[in-house]
């Protein structure tokens, strides 16, 4: 069977795409070659006089030994926070998929944060860990655990995945949700009049059939960490103790809107994409491999 | 009584008649970072203005933290809408100072406006700061704040310390300290922007570099100094306080004022602008003193150096507007207006005579402490005391943040802290120097 939709007209096809293409070249091939194009610069912050430095701004970012740390931290924060986020949501989701009363309630308010503010997420999680007088840094002191993410960097680092994550759960949510209540419940029943545990149906039925959303979800994630998460961390570490939070898009954040530093800031953000991009390719090629559709 | 609406009517006419300028009014748009009280400080400070003469409305618009300010007017001149009047913090100094074609000095506004000037009037520590080094002023003092030692009574009280004899040296500092956190203190000792308060107002007050070329102001090749043996005894016992927990770091910027305000810290050096809130928030007897020091050191204590910001004129405006500009300035340095600033936020006063009329007025005799920012201040400055006046500054004072951290929490000591800052940190003023060589 044919799968395309054959058009007759030569340029209608153009036509219908056109939109759609429009919006792509404005919003994405227009900023990202203007990134391009002041990854080259080097400036004052009024923009007054402005020279041609070829990749001279990249190569100071190589020879920064902090820039190159900054990979490791970005690594480590994007993998805590794709697979709790990921982990946590599917948890929610198969609970809220069972509850029958009170759905729309636990739906509804599981569905909350992601209406929050990034900024507004790093202050509330900055604020619960706040020592002393935070809720939990001061249930923690009670328990014997000395919280402190001014200067531990492992603290530091959990509270911007913590935040990041709840921030993110919702949207997490929202798909698996959607994916679990498409599995057919005939396929289920069949199982279970097999003698099939829940445990089995979950892992042999029901997640094989929400691999895709998960395979999404992963690319979705990835993204989120690397472009999203820098108001979490502004709001909450400021990329401190020492450098040990400031993860890759912080720093693009810092340099560009705070420091100033217009070529500098451009060109970790093509470095930043070309990341992000070979890192899509690497899982569309190989992780995709293990998805079913 | 038919008439008498049409009466009132008529009365209303006439009164917009006569309240309507016989010229329009021209506009000047101000940029601040002022918010809460302050901000209600400088909307009055415009109202009055706008209240004493006719030809000009200044629209004070708050935009947000200095820095979003900042980057907020930078786009705006980028895009041809540059605000008249933009308020500047200190750090920002050397990137406006730089950006020739994006200011107009201040000096060159007023003589437009015709207005008397005399760079002499101003507090020669807070103008000297806005002042090229041809003579020329180019930004106006506007709130200008210096470190000062702040100390909570009631825990000096409880500790069977003195609470008339705050401790003046650094020595001094560590016994109270100790003594507070025997009496049960988790805080003894902390402080609020730390490369502000124990590097750069360090510096001054001991009468010694920050960066060459007298930290800035005999150009830009200036490169950090802040690793010299008595800065590195300064961070050891620092880190040792901080060790045996008498200093406490409580976070980067002015994180650190809370936990003053709520007296979960006994002492601490902060901001002299801090004063207000204490006077409004605190719920204990607190005191304000000087600056610790090492009385070891020739030459200490020195004077402190300045914070806060300056009011900036940007460049391609309309004559009309300068002239508008140039009133507004000037009135804002007015003596009784100036001393008004002075005694209702607790900023340093921005000229001498303000100071004078506040001193005359009793106003230090009865709100002890409010004198200790300007006492601080108004002494003879030395080439390495006029203040620290750098390119990149908001780079480098992250820097300063975070490889003081490295030290707080044992990852490095504090030789190796601070060097990596100061390598760190000339590498962003040889940027700067690149950038801005023309």
């Amino acid at each position: 069977m044919e799968k395309r939709v054959r058009f007759k007209s030569a340029w209608l096809p153009w036509v219908l795409v056109a939109p759609q293409m429009a919006i792509v070249l404005v919003f994405f091939f227009w900023p990202a070659g203007q990134a391009l194009y002041q990854s080259v610069l080097q400036e004052d912050a009024f923009g007054t006089s402005r020279e041609f430095v070829g990749l001279e701004n990249f190569r100071r970012l190589w020879e920064d030994p902090s820039y190159v740390d900054s990979f490791y931290t970005t690594a480590l924060f994007s993998v805590l926070v794709a697979v709790i986020g990921i982990c946590v949501a599917l948890l929610l989701a198969v609970m809220a998929n069972r509850v029958v009363r009170g759905a729309a309630i636990y739906k509804t308010l599981l569905i909350w944060p992601y209406a929050v503010a990034p900024v507004v997420a790093g202050v509330l999680w900055l604020m619960m860990f706040a020592s002393p007088w935070g809720v939990v840094s001061y249930t923690l002191q009670a328990l014997g655990y000395d919280w402190n993410h001014l200067l531990s960097g492992r603290d530091a680092m959990a509270l911007i995945v913590m935040a990041s994550v709840w921030k993110q759960i919702s949207y997490n949510f929202l798909f698996f949700l959607a994916g679990l209540q498409s599995v057919p419940s005939s396929v289920i029943e069949a199982a279970t009049i097999d003698g099939a545990s829940p445990w089995k149906r979950f892992w042999s039925i029901v997640f094989p059939l929400l691999s895709p959303t998960t395979f999404f979800l992963l690319v979705m994630n990835v993204i989120y960490a690397f472009f999203d998460t820098f108001a979490i961390v502004d709001a909450a570490t400021q990329g401190g103790p020492g450098k040990d939070t400031s993860i890759l898009v912080y720093k693009v954040y810092y340099d560009g809107f705070k420091a100033l530093d217009m070529g500098g800031s451009a060109a970790q953000s093509v470095v930043l994409m070309a990341v992000v991009i070979l890192l899509t390719v690497f899982q569309f090629r190989f992780v995709e491999k293990k998805v079913q559709y | 009584m038919r008439f008498k609406p049409l009466a009132l009517a008529g009365a209303a006419m006439l009164s917009m008649a006569m309240a309507m300028p016989a010229q329009a009014q021209t506009e000047i748009q101000w940029w601040h970072s002022m918010g809460g009280a302050l901000g209600e400080w400088v909307n009055d400070l415009a109202n009055q203005f706008n209240a004493s003469q006719k030809d000009y409305k200044v629209v004070p618009t708050f935009k947000g933290s200095y820095d979003e300010s900042m980057t907020a007017a930078i786009a705006a001149f980028r895009a041809g809408n540059a605000p008249d009047i933009l308020q500047v913090f200190e750090v920002g100094t050397a990137t406006m100072m730089a950006s020739k074609g994006a200011i107009k000095p201040v000096a060159e506004v007023m003589k437009m406006a015709g207005v008397n000037f005399d760079p002499k009037a101003y507090v020669p520590a807070v103008a000297g700061y806005y002042t090229a080094p041809n003579g020329q002023m180019l930004s106006m003092p506007f709130n200008s704040s210096t470190v000062v030692f702040y100390y909570n009574k009631d825990a000096f009280k409880s500790a069977g310390l003195d609470t008339s004899k705050p401790p003046k040296t650094w020595p001094e500092v560590v016994l109270a300290a100790g003594k507070l956190k025997a009496a049960g203190h988790k805080c003894p000792f902390t402080t609020s922007w730390i490369s502000w308060t124990q590097l750069e107002n360090f510096s001054a007050w001991h009468n010694v570099l920050f960066s060459s070329l007298n930290n800035g102001f005999g150009g830009m090749g200036t490169r950090l100094e802040f690793n010299s043996p008595l800065h590195v005894r300064h961070f050891e016992n620092l880190a040792n306080m901080a060790k045996q927990g008498l200093f406490v770091y409580k976070g980067r910027n002015n994180a650190a004022d809370a936990t003053i305000v709520s007296g979960e810290c006994a002492m601490a050096t902060a901001s002299a602008g801090l004063l207000g809130n204490l006077k409004r928030n605190a719920k204990f007897d607190f005191g304000v003193s000087t600056m610790p020091y090492y009385p070891d050191v020739a030459g200490a204590p020195q004077n402190s150096v300045i914070g806060g910001a300056s009011l900036w004129v940007m460049s391609g405006k309309k004559n009309e507007v300068y002239k508008g500009v140039g009133q507004f300035l000037s009135y804002l340095a007015k003596p009784e207006v100036a001393a008004a600033s002075h005694q209702r936020t607790g900023y340093l006063p921005v000229t001498t005579a303000a100071y004078e009329l506040t001193e005359k007025s009793g106003f230090y005799k009865g709100n002890p402490g409010a004198d200790v920012a300007v006492t601080q201040m108004i002494r003879k400055t030395t080439d390495k005391s006029r203040g620290i006046r750098i390119g990149n500054f908001v780079q480098v004072r992250t820097i300063i943040d975070e490889e003081t951290e490295n030290i707080w929490s044992g990852k490095k000591t504090p030789k190796e802290g601070l060097d990596a800052a100061v390598k760190r940190g000339n590498e962003q003023l040889e940027r700067f120097q690149k950038a801005n060589k023309g």
